[in-house]
């Protein structure tokens, strides 16, 4: 053995720590992007059935698909569904809507609440495909942060949005929120609203890391605080993690990723997490998973020992 | 020890300050955004059934089913290069007017009431009024154009035609006269006008409707039918009527 060899870096579990490599073959790469694929399926999927119901008149046993938006629609002229956090405003505003808009933010909170409620923010907001198309470039161009500024901004951006509901009457965030400008021109005609979108690329490029989604988006800051609880969750297998850090380096919430905090719960339990799963394919050691919260039994992951004093205590 | 958290006190009333700052200083500007955009164009032309501008612009969740349940493409949501507050939905007769379905598809369609469910009758829809530019209206030229009072869908209520009869070296006129109390503000005519703009005009009615005031009492209205026992005074009750110069001047004296 020489002594030049590069000393093999062990884990907190003695186990060596590996980097993660990314498959040559094709079907290898296919599954690590096995979560990619499908977030944007669902995204651009539902755009499409927007737009076909509105532009092309699809319908199904003459009802049509989905007629609306992402802020409110209707399945097959049945079900309705509808922001919560643009009901909420309304509300604020001093208006009770409809019951229609009302059940249908109740099935979208409960879907989301069920899911895990950043779940809307990787698998379905559109603003999505254009910030991790920025945070890739950033990557691909080694370009740094200009500033910092805490991931905390959004909840005040989400207490503004409330308080100037209620002092102006209209819904705060829907009249300037750059994800409205996006589905609702996508779906309805083009105007202007992609400078607002081309603006969040920009800032997310070259300014701050995950600027939009990760810093301001009081929507995010919404469902965060609605995921608390949420039920589909990354879990976490202590003995296998080796703390190589290739999952906080994927991660576009990688405060989510205190692998302490992972320890002690067996899963990513903040509600910043959006369910993306990078970090679930890009594990080398395959401790990442999604599984249900009231699966994930700590007592399995007999690992830190804090946590079962505490527990016994 | 004791001088550490101190400090960390300190910072700890630091860190809140700049964040009140920073909230109050957003929140400032958003508010003045909110406040331009909610001014720029209060008088847009809305589906039928929407519900005065600022209760409208409250409940609007600038979803677009209306748009989807329109069957003539009417409506479209306000983009950020049109001068209406972003998302809402709007039409501009003169390419699309409202047809003025029965069924009210938009109406029915809208999930948060921002378009007023209680609308059953489209007549009694107040999208806007009419307005006729006598300059350039050719019946006002003296032709025999009438193609509003002729597309009106309220024919005799919303549009009539009135008769100003010859004078000297004048033609006789037959002139559209619109209503308030019937037009609905579908736009029919307008699209209809055959003058290269048109001289028939969907408006906001705030913008060109004024208000007598009800301190005028009216002892005539063009309404009131001429006959032999017309007086003045009538259409006035008795119990409107104010109390007489005499009774007026005597009141409170014993």
């Amino acid at each position: 053995m020489s002594l030049l060899d590069k000393p093999v870096r062990l884990g907190p579990n003695g186990r060596p720590v590996r980097p993660f490599v990314m498959p040559a073959s094709f079907t290898g790469k296919l599954n690590v992007w096995r979560y990619l694929l499908m977030r944007r399926g669902l995204q651009i999927g539902i755009l499409l059935l927007f737009l076909g119901t509105v532009r092309a008149g699809w319908e199904i046993a003459g009802r049509p698909v989905l007629s609306g938006n992402l802020s409110s629609s209707e399945l097959f002229g049945l079900v309705p569904m509808a922001d919560p956090f643009a009901v909420l405003q309304i509300m604020l505003t001093g208006n009770l809507p409809l019951r229609e808009v009302l059940l249908g933010a109740a099935l979208i909170l409960a879907i989301y609440g069920l899911l895990g409620a950043r779940t809307w923010c990787a698998w379905v907001c559109p603003v999505n495909m254009v910030t991790d198309l920025a945070a890739w470039l950033r990557r691909r161009l080694g370009i740094t942060d200009m500033f910092h500024l805490s991931r905390n901004i959004r909840y005040i951006v989400l207490a503004l949005t409330l308080i100037l509901s209620v002092f102006t009457g209209v819904a705060a965030f829907e009249w300037i929120s750059p994800i409205g400008m996006l589905h609702r021109e996508l779906i309805f005609g083009i105007g202007l609203g992609w400078t607002a979108v081309l603006g969040v690329f920009l800032f997310d490029l070259f300014v701050l890391r995950n600027g939009w989604c990760g810093h301001l988006c009081p929507l995010g800051a919404f469902y965060a605080i609605v995921g608390r609880l949420a039920q589909v969750r990354v879990r976490f297998d202590t003995p296998t993690c080796t703390h190589c850090g290739e999952c906080a380096r994927v991660c576009p919430e990688p405060q989510v990723l205190n692998l302490r905090d992972a320890a002690t719960h067996g899963m990513i339990a903040s509600g910043e997490c959006s369910n993306c799963g990078r970090c679930i394919t890009v594990c080398p050691e395959d401790t990442l998973h999604f599984d249900l919260r009231h699966h994930i039994d700590v007592a399995q992951h007999p690992v830190n020992p804090e946590h079962h004093q505490r527990r016994a205590a | 020890m004791n001088g550490q958290t101190k400090i960390s006190r300190r910072n700890f009333f630091a860190r809140l300050g700049q964040g009140a700052a920073l909230a109050a200083s957003g929140g400032l500007v958003w508010l003045y955004l909110l406040k331009q955009q909610a001014r720029a164009s209060p008088y847009a032309i809305r589906p039928p059934g929407a519900r005065d501008e600022a209760d409208f612009h409250a409940r609007c969740i600038k979803c677009g089913q209306c748009v989807d349940a329109c069957p003539y493409d009417t409506l479209a949501l306000a983009t950020a290069d049109d001068a209406i507050p972003i998302g809402t939905p709007w039409f501009a007769p003169r390419d699309v007017p409202c047809y003025m379905c029965a069924d009210i598809p938009c109406v029915a369609a809208c999930p948060t009431g921002a378009l007023d469910p209680a609308l059953d009758n489209i007549n009694d829809a107040r999208m806007g009024l009419a307005v006729i530019d006598i300059e350039n209206c050719l019946s006002w030229q003296g032709l025999r154009c009438e193609v509003c009072y002729r597309e009106c869908p309220l024919q005799e209520k919303a549009i009539t035609i009135e008769h100003h009869p010859r004078r000297v070296s004048k033609h006789a006129m037959f002139v559209p006269l619109v209503h308030s109390n019937a037009c609905t503000g579908c736009g029919i005519c307008e699209k209809a006008c055959p003058t290269e703009m048109a001289a028939i005009r969907v408006l906001h009615p705030e913008l060109v409707q004024g208000q007598i005031g009800e301190h005028y009492r009216l002892g005539w209205t063009i309404d009131t039918p001429i006959s032999q026992d017309f007086k003045a005074g009538d259409g006035v009750t008795e119990t409107d009527r104010p109390a007489t110069g005499l009774d007026y001047l005597n009141e409170g004296t014993p």
